[in-house]
């Protein structure tokens, strides 16, 4: 029994709940509840560490009627970057929002999104995932219309939409878990789930339903305009948090709950989808002419990359070669988040200073913001997967395993997305470091830059260097000294 | 932690401490700039000195830092690296006092040595690199810490030849990361051992063998300027004159060609590559590019891409000495990739030098140089007089060496005739230079360049340089018997990869 | 002669997909918000002929299902009104 679980889930709820009634410390509620939420998640992560998984019946009620929240190595991972992410984020968007009207508008909908993520990574039961899913979803939307443009306004109506379907998909398939099993806790699930006809449907919905979501080629297509229209500080929670929880999802769903009625057809499948994701998003994010559109279409991509995973994952056996893969999956997503969202704020800023970011005018930027520029560099490491980055580690174990696997399909898909992605990154470096002025005079460095450093910093350094962290928490009982294989 | 654990992380630390701060410098603050450049390269050189001694003497040097289960960051001391580690350092101590000279009231200086100081960090930690996985993390980062120094001028054709060169070696590195990759799930986390690892295990099909040598050869090749992977190098020529000097002298095509040495002799182990048969693939690429680069020298007239073509045939001659099965041919292969950066920095520095002083960029406008800036020249002559092959400077010993081992090897007969023929395409490429420039009639008027008020024919940080590297490239034949010289050193690499 | 539950159940199916294939046919917002939650009820039907399914046995219908359609709805209302709300602003916004 965890009390601490609760925290991540009811601290930013009540936030939102502050921010709504007070507007005029809009920001102090909003900081207040993003700054507990990573300590609560930083004392997660600490616990599991040392003690594999976390368990909280909600009201004291058993699962099977009551509802189970439960942190493991995954979800702690995953929430202690959702909190970091959304602080700095969160930071940003203080400054970006200038008027205290605004301001007001946006914390209030960001903590309720907070709080629909925190508790979906720390749900235990299939239909308050659902629920969770839903409000994290109208949350998303109702932040990515806070441009007010039409166009802003169109990309969410659109986003909304196919959002819901997706959700309705995943209901429908929860509904016939229920009448197959009688069960939605996700442990009890997986001793009763058998391979058959129903089940296979049910997944099958599920998991249409949450690639929606994740914006999986060929559903990604709501991504991008959303994205391009949506306030930098939203961008980058969409990119690094938000779709990153569909994913999440899907993971749970397939390697813990439904493994047993699972094939590598299937899997293959997914693999599929995700190899075309990386390469349909990073040709278009080389052909893009905006830098947060280049963004958008790199997050399709990298996306693409953490489905690649699943088939290689399940086709390699249980044991200590797929829980280094599975390391490599967290750090991948984890090094995604931090270093998409240093990429979106960094891009916020040059869209404030210069009023456009149009990438072929963006010369003269290293002068202007150096700062920035250094924080795009960064992340456009992250992104391409070069070393001292986690995604290179990450990339490396994810070939390795692929060859080991005998599925080699994927290693020219990863080394054609890398080719392109060094591509777009360096296109966008080789014009800020270009001559011109369309960026406006210099500025030394501005508080405004700050957490956009600190994240590409994450993203780029600590997660490369201290990976060994990543897998200590992810494989229970792991010891990553010395471990050869 | 003891010494024997973190000298080789105090050796990276000593650039790379440095470098970060330097990019945090003001523009002006051109004193604290030079003393951290000029403290970093000094303690780097002691530490260096201090590693030279104690590997010499079978001391054991590593640092370990585990990324993830079995995948370990390790920077190991063998006698090879300690050749490569110190050439880069002498050499960087040097290009910085030139390039301090040379960028004299350019723009953006701090964003240059910061780079810079990264550079030679990636160098260092290539060289000291433990197993294929550190030498791929660092081989990667060494093409980013480039790329801006390529691209440092702003000019959009200084951005075009830095997107050119990195077309190439990021693909290139791809190909190597995608070996390297699978070598490592057939074989096992592969720490650089003396004779060769692969050699021993039997159930790793030969095929398979060729395949992965093929993709890490093609990976390492792009950045050793293997024809036909050399096509960035010179497009990389519209960096400014200390780049192209560190950059062929020192440290990217070097690290190419020092990455094909440790995979053949280090990772396969030489006798078993040769009883592969990749070794003879190797040896034609190299002798390809020994005559391709010099033909190509010939008919160019701007003088560093003239120079870029002369690196693109010399830097095969290590590649070409790797591919001689002997301890000979070993040791003449690996005393060119010391004497080969002495000299060619030396022929890139004067490059710098008459484009600086006289606006001097081709070899039609070199007539009377000589007498104009007699300094500069010499040190041009002493180096182009090695690249040939001429005793007493240094080239002359590399090229005895490989000849002797070609001779010795039996089987390697061509080689005679690629060495002879690319020693009188050099002779033919670069005798003429010699001869405008001491004997030819200086214009009424030099095409430009900045003309220095002093005693000097040019800023002495300019003029220095050059000469010190000449020297050196003088010494290092002269004195190639006595201790510690690279061919000694060279001698006990070959005698600690054969006897195993 | 198919059982109350296994019709409403169908049913539920039927509605759903009618409701999808508005919602990816029509043209007006407003028409596919109501498409939606067409969808929408189908699915909470036949969760509700979930509950049912041991009606034949005389069984006490389940209480879970109800509690999730009732969740459910709660769900739809909220985004409808968010969907209707951006619907307005988007009127409202081609209209200056």
């Amino acid at each position: 029994m965890n009390n601490l679980l609760a925290l991540p889930v009811v601290l930013p709820l009540l936030g939102s709940l502050l921010a709504l009634v007070w507007p005029r410390r809009a920001d102090w509620a909003g900081l207040g509840a993003s700054v507990a939420a990573f300590v609560a998640a930083g004392h997660i992560g600490a616990e599991v560490m040392r003690n594999a998984t976390l368990e909280l019946a909600v009201g004291g009620w058993a699962p099977g009627l009551g509802i189970a929240l439960r942190a493991d190595g995954l979800s702690a991972s995953l929430l202690l970057m959702s909190t970091l992410v959304a602080l700095a984020a969160g930071l940003y968007a203080t400054t970006y929002f200038a008027e205290a009207q605004k301001r007001a508008d946006f914390w209030p909908l960001w903590l309720l999104m907070i709080t629909a993520l925190h508790a979906l990574l720390l749900s235990g039961d299939l239909f308050n995932i659902y629920v969770t899913l839903e409000l994290l979803g109208l949350a998303a939307v109702a932040l990515a219309a806070l441009g007010g443009s039409r166009a802003a306004l169109q990309a969410a109506v659109r986003y909304l939409t196919v959002g819901l379907l997706g959700s309705l998909a995943f209901l429908t398939g929860v509904g016939l878990i229920y009448a197959g099993y009688g069960t939605l806790d996700m442990v009890m699930l997986a001793g009763r789930v058998d391979a058959e006809p129903a089940t296979w449907v049910a997944l099958a919905l599920m998991t249409a339903g949450l690639l929606i979501k994740s914006a999986l080629f060929p559903m990604h297509f709501w991504l991008p305009s959303a994205h391009a229209n949506a306030p930098a500080p939203v961008s980058a929670a969409l990119s690094a948090l938000v779709v990153k929880a569909a994913f999440y999802l899907v993971l749970r769903l397939w390697l813990d709950v439904f493994d047993v009625a699972l094939s590598q057809a299937s899997a293959g499948l997914l693999g599929l989808l995700g190899a075309s994701a990386v390469i349909w998003g990073s040709w278009q994010a080389y052909r893009a002419e905006r830098l947060k559109l280049l963004a958008a279409y790199s997050t399709v991509a990298q996306i693409g990359y953490l489905f690649l995973f699943i088939p290689v994952l399940l086709a390699t056996e249980p044991g200590e070669a797929r829980d280094l893969l599975f390391g490599a999956l967290v750090l991948f997503a984890l090094t995604h988040g931090f270093s998409k969202s240093a990429f979106f704020l960094g891009a916020g800023v040059i869209l404030h200073r210069a009023g456009h970011d149009r990438i072929a005018e963006l010369g003269g930027t290293s002068r202007a913001l150096p700062v920035t520029t250094f924080v795009l560099a960064l992340a456009g490491i992250a992104l391409i997967g070069l070393p001292p980055s986690g995604t290179f580690l990450a990339k490396w174990q994810l070939m390795t395993s692929a060859i080991a696997a005998g599925q080699w399909l994927w290693i020219p898909v990863i080394a054609i997305g890398t080719l392109l992605a060094g591509a777009y990154v360096f296109r966008v470096l080789g014009h800020a470091f270009g001559p011109g002025e369309g960026v406006g005079p210099s500025l030394a460095w501005a508080r405004a830059e700050l957490p956009a450093l600190l994240l590409a910093l994450v993203a780029t350094a600590v997660l490369g260097l201290g990976a060994a962290q990543v897998w200590t928490m992810v494989v229970p009982g792991s010891n990553a000294e010395g471990v050869s294989l | 932690m003891s010494l024997s654990n973190s000298l080789p992380l105090l050796i990276l630390l000593s650039s790379l401490l440095p470098g970060l701060a330097i990019f945090l410098l003001r523009e002006e603050s051109f004193r604290l700039r030079t003393a951290l450049n000029l403290f970093g390269a000094s303690v780097k050189l002691i530490l260096v000195g201090v590693m030279i001694w104690g590997v010499f003497h079978e001391q054991v040097y590593e640092t370990r830092w585990t990324l993830a289960p079995g995948l370990d960051l390790v920077l190991h001391a063998d006698a090879l690296s300690v050749l490569f580690v110190s050439l880069s350092t002498l050499l960087w101590l040097v290009t910085t006092v030139y390039a301090i000279g040379y960028l004299e009231d350019s723009p953006h200086r701090s964003r240059f040595f910061g780079f810079f100081s990264l550079c030679v960090t990636a160098t260092v930690g290539l060289a000291l690199a433990g197993n294929l996985f550190t030498f791929v993390v660092f081989y990667e980062f060494l093409t980013l810490a480039t790329y801006p120094l390529v691209a440092h001028k702003g000019t959009p054709e200084a951005i075009r030849g830095a997107r050119i060169y990195l077309a190439y070696t990021l693909a290139g590195g791809m190909a190597l990361l995608i070996g390297a990759v699978w070598l490592r799930t057939l074989a096992g986390p592969l720490d650089f051992v003396q004779g060769g690892i692969l050699g021993g295990m039997d159930h790793l099909d030969p095929w398979t063998l060729r395949w992965i040598f093929l993709l890490l050869i093609v990976g390492l090749g792009v950045k050793a300027a293997l024809v036909p992977l050399h096509g960035w190098l010179p497009q990389a020529m519209v960096a400014p004159a200390p780049v192209s000097a560190l950059l062929h002298a020192v440290a990217v095509v070097k690290a190419g060609a020092f990455g094909i040495v440790r995979v053949v002799y280090d990772v396969y182990g030489v006798e078993f590559a040769a009883s592969l048969g990749v070794l003879a693939l190797l040896g034609a690429a190299a002798a390809v590019t020994i005559i391709y680069g010099s033909v190509k020298a010939l008919s160019q007239d701007n003088l560093k891409k003239r120079l870029a073509y002369s690196t693109v045939s010399q830097v095969s001659y290590i590649a070409l000495g790797t591919a001689i099965l002997g301890p000979l041919a070993t040791v003449g292969g690996m005393v060119h990739l010391v004497h080969q950066g002495v000299m060619k920095i030396t022929l890139f520095f004067a490059a710098g030098n008459y484009a600086e002083a006289l606006g001097v960029h081709r070899v039609s406008e070199m007539d009377g140089v000589g007498r104009r800036m007699p300094g500069t020249t010499l040190a041009f002559t002493i180096g182009a007089l090695g690249m040939i092959g001429i005793p007493p400077v240094a080239g002359f010993v590399s090229k005895w060496y490989l000849g002797l081992g070609a001779a010795e090897s039996g089987a390697a007969l061509w080689v005679l005739p690629v060495l002879v023929g690319s020693s009188l395409l050099n002779a033919a490429y670069f005798l003429p230079i010699l001869y405008r420039a001491w004997f030819g009639q200086p214009p009424a008027k030099w095409p430009g360049g900045h003309t220095h008020a002093g005693r000097w024919e040019i800023n002495q940080a300019l003029l220095w340089p050059p000469l010190l590297t000449a020297g050196l490239a003088l010494a290092a034949g002269l004195f190639a018997a006595a201790p510690y010289s690279p061919l000694e050193w060279a001698r006990l690499i070959a005698e600690r990869e054969y006897s195993l | 002669m198919l059982s109350a539950e296994i019709i409403y159940g169908l049913t539920g199916v039927g509605l759903f997909t009618l409701g999808l294939r508005a919602t990816l046919l029509q043209a007006s917002l407003l028409a596919r918000i109501l498409a939606i939650n067409v969808c929408g009820a189908g699915v909470f039907l036949m969760f509700v002929s979930i509950a049912y399914q041991g009606l034949a046995q005389m069984q006490v219908p389940d209480p879970v299902p109800h509690a999730l359609v009732l969740t459910g709805i709660v769900v739809a209302v909220s985004a409808t009104a968010l969907a209707l709300a951006l619907g307005r602003r988007l009127r409202e916004s081609k209209d200056e």
